[in-house]
């Protein structure tokens, strides 16, 4: 690990020096604070009954409570607080006997109030963890992420800015609101420092993210699609010499939309301090926005200007003090978690370290696990998702689980070229035709006629007339020579559209022809 | 107590959104020392060992089931509006970034 | 009919005596006459009142299950948003507002086929006890058109002087119901927080606000309390509970064996003179119809004033933040492309007033970090105090009792200038607030010295707003036997009176 980077702010000023990672690493070490936002899957928002369905035409879900009228009073959402006591259980926290809702006070256009209902300094889950793993130069190597709280907020409204260029908010005349968006629960899981990462803390900070995106799958609370803003990362990074006691300056990092962004940001910002503190000078401590094109950030607003939040209980809700056998029935009802799963079904598959990497990078697990629980062979399965049908989905540039073609109709092929009445040549038209849409693995192979012709009948009548259209050919097989058979193989398969199970026409040839 | 300046005062508009005349800012300066000297008095009791109250009511964990109820029609929630455009409310330029 | 209380038209509208329409009209009828003095309301709102009124006769005609107060018109504090209907707090910054959505409140007093008026005035977002920081110019007192009618609700007290509505709905945070009751010579209630709906009431101070039931008579209160108390799922803060009987309570009017405890920090030092000898003979009345008269201490109540000037702004500065030009109210500043900051900073500065500013910049600096503890967090404590005060006293006694204010109805522009001196009103209404118990104002006399009302505060323990009823009826049949008549038979004539 540890790529040599000559990503540099000071080039990006058009001076001269660039410093590389590496130069960063010899002398200082980060400390890293990550803090992820979650939007739940709840049907209703956090405190009002507005539906919360994505790409919804503007102001078409919201009510006087989500639009901060005069009046209206937030109600909170049971399903928003019970997701909440998972995402805490899952993160090994503990869930408080007693929490309640604060506002944070500040202005901006797309807060319908003026204020969040946040929580303050009783959140709903404290103190937890998530262990992560990731590949060191002395091979794999596990990290704690140790977590210092889990909380329940809402979303605000969204803008769109116009008239400047490519919509952002810099240059533009006005800006359109929507508050669809506004009062969607939103779950705050924020890191405590995590020191001791050294060189990997790019890697630690994107498999944390991932880790986190897995457990939040699997929980079923969150569509956790960063690329939709359903799981948002902000990473703090600071720098302190090697060595040194007390922590640097630090600055967060905002609009990381991706994974790979996560480990970009969080490495520029090495650089980028280290620059700074080689020069001299201060890191500020601000905000700053990452900007996908150049792997740079940029600066924000300073947070050293920093709004005072004021923060206050919620007078118009009421404290949660969640029943501790709640508590407990949630614990049990708990999946797996995802990094236990993996290494279990890595075990049973009998799946190379290489393959599984692979699988989980193609996000293909669940996909393959459901396609083995219905009774194909674990490499089959995995042979066929990460393939064939694979390489058609990057054709058409979507996910595997976007085509037409299910776990069910893989497993019936599996099946069947399994019991010979596919081969895989067949069955790679029967994947190519169910995605087309045009049906079933069975109606596939009735319309377009793609069953193994393996009747002994048929296969001798087409033998023999191979034989009889090339004389010299059968005679040297007769002779011995067994290569030559491919020629009269090769015409049968022919004859046959390739539906002949070749294998047994090789079988029946040879015996035919006294070998 | 504390003298709040305007200087002060300034600052608490700031935070306030309020644009307030130089005027204002001083009449606020001198009527807040007169209120904060008179509030201030709380602290004479508000001791350690008295806990603080935000809800009168002794309830807990109000809540409402995740069901959809029908929210305003997009006019209704647009009637209000200073300004609107297509189907959403039309505000000038933000200078600020979002949070 | 307007001189009837709002119990005797009902009957008179059940024995179909007359129209719901024909007395509506009535009262509009008076309010063209008489409000152009008295500046009771904001908005009128003849059609759909009207509308309304017929509405009810119809289903009268058709024999539909109608309740106690159907067809009885009444004025709504314009705190409370009605759909469709111009909506301001009194202030300018939502001037021409209107909601698209009912109160909780509202849509019950419609449910029970309450004919509603219009909006009556008030402090802007309910901050002031004299009705002068309304935006759209001060009400005046019907017994004297020179003095406040009391704040912040004086439009809805005002109105039920005035004989302009035999019903209002106030709300009351720190005594904007039952202040202005004292000094119109009005019966005002603040039922037990919680008691009444606070989903459409626009909030000044979410953890204090509460609506309640404004009329000439404790038996009209009690009416009127019933069809507006009740849990509402839209409020997290409301009661589950059933509503309690203080219809009956009002009817039976029974103190025999109440105790009655007079607190003595709120006995009137310093109160003006006639206040106190009112209050007095009310004690005497009330001991004569059998209750027991006892004193109780509660000495954290010198603290509530600074600790309700604390807790109020803080919540009303979070509270009135989404007044910012984006999504409705005024917009101004918008040109020359001129940023939202800058359009929010201006409308903000025209929109609200000098006392709502006032009370924003104190409430911003309460919860400021550094300074919180000091201010917010310890007037936090202060409540427990106060609650830990009434509690104890109300373990020797079933109800308080004190003047409801200092002084009776002073005049316009007196006391504008010394924001102080305008808290003190509340001195001895504020303790309630901060308790989250009932409290309720019941006219008692007039001061000898001026001629002006003075209002009697009977104060009852969370959830037993009933006591309330029982107490304030029994004084007011006692007093009724003593004066011969009601005592706003000797308020005087408006000009173009009927």
């Amino acid at each position: 690990m540890g790529r040599s980077i000559a990503l540099s702010y000071s080039s990006a000023r058009g001076c001269q020096v660039s410093l590389t990672y590496e130069d960063v690493i010899a002398k200082y070490e980060p400390v890293l604070g990550l803090e992820v936002h979650v939007e739940l899957n709840t049907h209703s928002k956090m405190f009002c009954g507005c539906a919360t369905v994505f790409g919804a035409e503007p102001n078409t879900q919201t009510c006087p409570v989500c639009l901060g009228m005069p009046g209206a009073l937030p109600v909170v959402n049971e399903k928003a607080i019970e997701s909440s006591i998972l995402i805490g259980l899952a993160l090994h926290c503990s869930v408080t006997p007693f929490s309640r809702f604060s506002r944070k006070n500040y202005f901006y256009p797309d807060m319908p109030k003026n204020f969040q209902i946040s929580q303050y300094d009783e959140p709903i889950c404290v103190n937890g963890y998530v262990d992560v793993e990731i590949e060191t130069d002395e091979g794999p190597k596990q990290f704690r992420v140790e977590i210092e709280r889990v909380h329940m907020e809402e979303d605000t409204g969204k803008s769109l800015h116009v008239g400047g260029a490519t919509g952002r908010i810099h240059g533009a005349d006005y800006s359109l609101l929507d508050f669809n968006r506004a009062g969607i629960p939103l779950v705050e899981i924020v890191t405590k420092i995590v020191p001791g990462t050294g060189k990997y803390a790019p890697e630690v900070a994107k498999a944390y993210v991932a880790e986190l995106r897995d457990i939040l799958r699997s929980l079923g609370v969150s569509d956790v699609r960063m690329e939709q803003g359903s799981l948002r990362c902000d990473a703090n990074v600071s720098l302190r010499l090697i060595g040194a006691e007390t922590l640097g300056t630090r600055s967060e990092t905002k609009n990381v939309n991706s994974l790979r962004s996560v480990e970009r940001a969080v490495r520029g910002e090495m650089i980028r301090h280290a620059e700074l503190l080689n020069k001299g000078e201060r890191v500020v401590q601000e905000t700053r926005h990452f900007q996908e094109d150049t792997g740079l950030t940029r600066s924000g607003r300073s947070k050293e200007q920093a709004e005072d939040y004021r923060y206050f209980p919620e007078p118009d809700l009421v404290p949660v003090e969640p029943d501790a056998g709640w508590i407990e029935k949630l614990r049990a009802s708990l999946p797996e978690q995802p990094t236990l799963r993996r290494k279990r079904l890595q075990e049973e598959w009998s799946v190379p370290d290489k393959e599984m990497a692979a699988m989980i990078n193609a996000d293909a697990l669940d996909i393959v696990e459901a396609t083995v629980k219905l009774g194909a062979d674990p490499t089959r399965a995995r042979g066929w998702w990460l393939g064939e049908i694979s390489r058609i989905a990057n054709e058409k540039d979507v996910a595997i689980a976007d085509l037409a073609i299910s776990p069910a109709d893989v497993a019936e092929i599996v099946s069947l070229v399994s019991k010979g009445e596919l081969t895989d040549k067949l069955a790679r038209q029967v994947v190519e035709g169910v995605i087309s849409g045009e049906g079933k693995p069975a109606q596939v192979m009735e319309s377009r006629g793609l069953k193994v012709v393996s009747d002994e009948s048929s296969l001798m009548a087409a033998i023999e007339n191979a034989i009889a259209a090339q004389p010299e050919t059968a005679e040297k097989v007769r002779n011995g020579h067994i290569p030559a058979a491919g020629a009269l193989i090769g015409a049968v398969m022919k004859e046959t559209k390739g539906q002949a199970d070749a294998a047994r026409v090789r079988e029946l040839l040879l015996a035919h022809l006294g070998q | 107590m504390s003298t709040l300046s305007r200087a002060d005062v300034a600052n608490l508009a700031r935070l306030a959104r309020i644009e307030m005349t130089d005027q204002e800012l001083d009449d606020l300066s001198t009527e807040m020392d007169v209120i904060l000297t008179a509030v201030a008095r709380v602290q004479e009791v508000a001791t350690s060992d008295v806990k603080p109250t935000s809800h009168p009511l002794p309830l807990r964990n109000v809540v409402r089931a995740d069901v959809v109820t029908p929210s305003l029609t997009p006019e209704a929630a647009l009637s209000g509006a200073p300004a609107n455009e297509e189907q959403r409310f039309r505000v000038p330029q933000i200078l600020g970034e979002e949070a | 009919m307007i001189r009837l209380s709002a119990n005797e038209m009902a009957s008179a509208l059940a024995a179909g005596e007359t129209t719901s329409e024909k007395l509506t009209q009535e009262h509009l009828d008076r309010i063209s006459s008489v409000d152009a003095d008295v500046h009771a309301f904001l908005y009128v709102d003849t059609e759909g009142a009207l509308s309304q009124a017929r509405g009810v006769d119809t289903a009268r005609k058709n024999g539909e299950k109608l309740g106690p107060l159907a067809g009885v018109p009444l004025a709504l504090k314009d705190v409370m948003v009605q759909k469709g209907v111009p909506t301001t707090a009194g202030s300018k910054i939502l001037e021409g507002w209107r909601p698209p959505y009912d109160a909780t409140v509202v849509k019950k007093l419609k449910e029970a086929g309450i004919v509603i008026l219009g909006k009556t005035n008030m402090d802007e977002f309910a901050m002031g006890s004299s009705t002068e920081n309304s935006a759209y110019g001060p009400t005046h007192n019907p017994w004297d058109l020179s003095r406040i009618p009391g704040g912040s609700g004086g439009g809805s007290s005002a109105s039920l002087a005035a004989f302009e509505a035999p019903l209002a709905i106030g709300t009351d945070t720190g005594g904007s119901i039952r202040q202005p009751a004292a000094v119109t010579g009005t019966v005002g209630v603040k039922p037990t927080y919680g008691g009444v709906s606070r989903y459409g009431l626009i909030a000044f101070s979410s953890s204090l606000d509460q609506a309640g039931p404004c009329a000439r008579t404790v038996l009209d209160a009690a009416l009127l309390h019933e069809v507006i108390a009740g849990h509402d799922a839209h409020d997290a803060t409301s009661i589950d509970a059933p509503v309690p009987q203080v219809v009956r309570a009002a009817r039976e009017a029974n103190v025999k064996g109440m105790k009655i405890g007079v607190v003595k920090e709120l006995n009137g030092d310093g109160y003006q003179a006639g206040v106190r000898s009112r209050f007095e003979e009310s004690l005497e009345l009330l001991a004569k119809a059998g209750a027991e008269i006892v004193e109780v201490s509660c000495p954290n109540f010198e603290y509530a004033l600074a600790a309700y000037y604390l807790i109020a702004p803080s919540e009303c500065s979070s509270n009135l933040a989404r007044f910012d030009a984006m999504r409705y109210g005024l917009r101004v500043g918008d040109e020359d492309g001129a940023s939202a900051e800058s359009v929010m900073n201006l409308t903000r500065e025209m929109g609200f007033g000098r006392e709502v500013k006032r009370r924003i910049i104190l409430g911003t600096y309460a919860l400021s970090s550094g300074y919180y503890d000091a201010y917010y967090g310890s007037a936090q404590k202060v409540r427990t105090l106060i609650m830990d005060d009434f509690t104890k006293a109300f373990g020797t006694a079933d109800v308080l009792v004190s003047p409801t204010c200092p002084t009776t109805a002073f005049k316009i522009g007196e006391k504008a200038n010394d924001p102080l001196a305008m808290y003190l009103n509340d001195i001895a209404t504020i303790p309630v607030n901060m308790a989250g118990i009932g409290g309720m104002s019941v006219p008692c006399g007039l001061a000898p010295e001026d001629g002006l009302p003075v209002g009697f505060q009977i104060m009852a323990p969370a959830m037993q707003d009933q006591r309330m009823y029982s107490a304030g009826a029994a004084l007011e049949a006692s007093l009724l036997t003593e004066w011969g008549a009601p005592l706003l038979s000797r308020i005087p004539a408006l000009g173009g009176a009927k």
